[in-house]
């Protein structure tokens, strides 16, 4: 059994009068199956309102299926006896880095969650070092977060969540805000959390770059998955991705703007390195 | 319509144990109808220095001026100012604040107070600008889509017909097909307005793709001010200080160190795959006449 498990899970937002009446429902997640195994990297595309952040925030039970379940760890959501197991279980970092420091020291702010949780206090400045140190920022320990950059804190945001020990960590577009250096940072970091302790990621994001390295990509639209599969799987089709308002890498729009022209690459090309192999074996035919 | 910037310095909380310089003598002219990017890692001062152009912040020391005369100076009408460059902050949909899009977008040009037609007539044509559909218009504006809400909100400033836009991050957090239909938006005003626009943006891939200067800031000063070409040749030194070149940029360097024929200076994917396309079949033909 996996992780994270889907069953027909459905969402409505309502509309309501000021009686308290619904006016209207919206369905923002339809019919959703998902079967997640522990230790992988998934990332999930979709466009603006395809229902990405909806299906987010049912993971650690922010929100309930109106319909379908869905299991975490082997946890129904709907139980409000496990709720504080399963947001254990499923930690979150969100796209602003700023709406989600609350501590005026970084340590503080790493040890805020693990303190919540009643953890001992010799074991939370254990779990705090360990984390700051996971992500890489154990030397600004004693800083004030809002001198730091918009990578610094974000990986700050995934310390604070490291510190609860969850086996599974979700993302949502925590790159969005950030310069290039900021971005790289951050996705390495969840990279290394994902190989070296293999936290379950499940990663939001509209930048097509950074989700090459995952296991598997899920694409939404209008609430539904209308694809999945590997990174290669997913970029191979070009023209169906911009159909539902997404892209591709760079190199792999390169590669099949090549292949138009009547190179003949093979398709999903995902990296500059893979193109650049891909040419050179060409070149030498 | 032309800004300079003349030793511009500002300091953050001058005087106090908070001090600190966040721009450092800034040179730059902006003449009329260029498409500018500005980079920047997070805290070099872009934001500071943008909100100078319209007079938001006031120069520590140094001088900004508009067509010639000092923002600052006795009797210069800022207001007007402020109706001529347009800032357009990150996620201004935040600001939107009225009861309909309609009237939120007029909500500008009414505080320059024109009449009600002429206020509504520029509205319409803002809305159409950003491609917002009529049906949208008597929408809350809360009910849009997050790509939606910042289209409403940057015909807010279209409305009060400015002659130089400033965007902050215009895209960040929409989905591509949201950022390419607002950039590509703005690139149309910008083209059949000839109205300057100032793009502030952490996408190298973006600011390659549509302007013709790139400014970059680093620790609150111009680190380079070129074309896209010239200053994505400098890569390296943009990794230093936090940025990076444009995706295609990385693979043409790549292949060029593997021998092939390419120019340095490519930027965006067609260029990229057009030299490929191009020294490919060069390289072919010698292979055959050989």
């Amino acid at each position: 059994m996996g992780i994270i498990e889907a069953s027909k899970l459905a969402f409505d937002y309502l509309k309501t009068d000021e009686e308290g009446k619904v006016e209207s429902r919206s369905r923002a997640i339809d019919e959703v199956d998902l079967d997640i195994k522990e230790g992988d990297f998934v990332a999930i595309l979709g466009h603006n309102g395809s229902g990405k952040s909806t299906l987010a925030k049912h993971i650690n039970a922010i929100l309930l299926p109106t319909e379908g379940t869905l299991y975490v760890d082997g946890k129904d959501t709907r139980d409000e006896s496990k709720l504080w197991e399963i947001r254990q279980t499923a930690g979150m970092v969100f796209q602003n880095p700023d709406n989600q420091i609350i501590g005026t020291i970084v340590d503080e702010d790493v040890g805020f969650g693990p303190e919540n949780m009643g953890v001992p206090q010799q074991e939370i400045w254990q779990r705090v070092e360990d984390s700051l140190k996971k992500v890489g920022m154990w030397e600004y320990r004693s800083h004030s977060p809002n001198k730091l950059s918009g990578g610094q804190k974000q990986r700050i945001a995934i310390a604070g969540v490291v510190a609860m020990r969850p086996k599974c960590i979700v993302l949502d577009e925590p790159t969005a805000m950030l310069d290039p250096n900021g971005r790289r940072e951050v996705i390495r970091t969840v990279q290394e959390l994902n190989r070296q302790e293999h936290v379950t990621v499940l990663l939001i994001t509209h930048y097509m770059e950074e989700v090459i390295e995952a296991d598997k990509v899920i694409v939404m639209d209008q609430g539904k998955i209308v694809m999945q599969g590997t990174p290669r799987e997913v970029f191979s089709h070009v023209d169906e991705l911009k159909g539902y308002r997404l892209d591709v890498p760079q190199a792999t729009l390169v590669a099949y703007e090549l292949q138009k022209a009547g190179l003949p690459l093979p398709d999903g090309i995902l990296s500059n390195e893979e193109l650049v192999q891909e040419l050179t074996r060409l070149i030498r035919q | 319509m032309s800004i300079q910037i003349e030793h511009l310095n500002y300091i953050y909380s001058a005087g106090t144990a908070f001090e600190r310089q966040a721009l450092t003598d800034i040179n730059l002219d902006l003449p009329d109808g260029q498409f500018i990017g500005m980079i920047g890692h997070t805290g070099s001062g872009k934001s500071t220095l943008i909100q100078h152009l319209n007079g938001l912040l006031k120069p520590t020391s140094g001088r900004v001026l508009y067509n010639g005369t000092d923002i600052f100076a006795d009797g210069f009408d800022l207001r007007r100012l402020r109706s001529k460059v347009g800032l357009v902050f990150q996620y201004p949909e935040h600001q939107l604040f009225e009861t309909d899009v309609f009237t939120d977008v007029c909500f500008g040009p009414k505080n320059l107070g024109l009449a009600k037609e002429e206020i509504e007539a520029r509205a319409l044509k803002a809305l159409q600008q950003v491609g917002l559909k009529e049906k949208y218009y008597k929408m809350s504006p809360f009910e849009l889509s997050g790509g939606q809400k910042r289209r409403a909100a940057i015909a807010g400033i279209l409305a009060m017909e400015p002659e130089i836009l400033v965007l902050d991050e215009p895209t960040a957090g929409l989905d591509p097909k949201g950022r390419d239909d607002i950039l590509n938006q703005v690139a149309k005003l910008h083209q059949e307005r000839k109205i300057t626009v100032v793009l502030v943006s952490h996408s190298m891939e973006d600011i390659a793709r549509y302007v013709e200067r790139i400014i970059v800031l680093n620790h609150g000063s111009v680190l380079f001010d070129d074309t896209p070409r010239e200053v994505f040749c400098h890569y390296q030194e943009l990794e230093k200080v936090g940025l990076a070149a444009p995706q295609v940029t990385y693979l043409v360097h790549e292949l060029r160190e593997k021998g092939w024929d390419l120019p340095a200076e490519v930027t965006t994917v067609d260029e990229a795959a057009q030299a490929i396309l191009a020294s490919f079949r060069q390289s072919h033909q010698s292979q055959q006449e050989a």
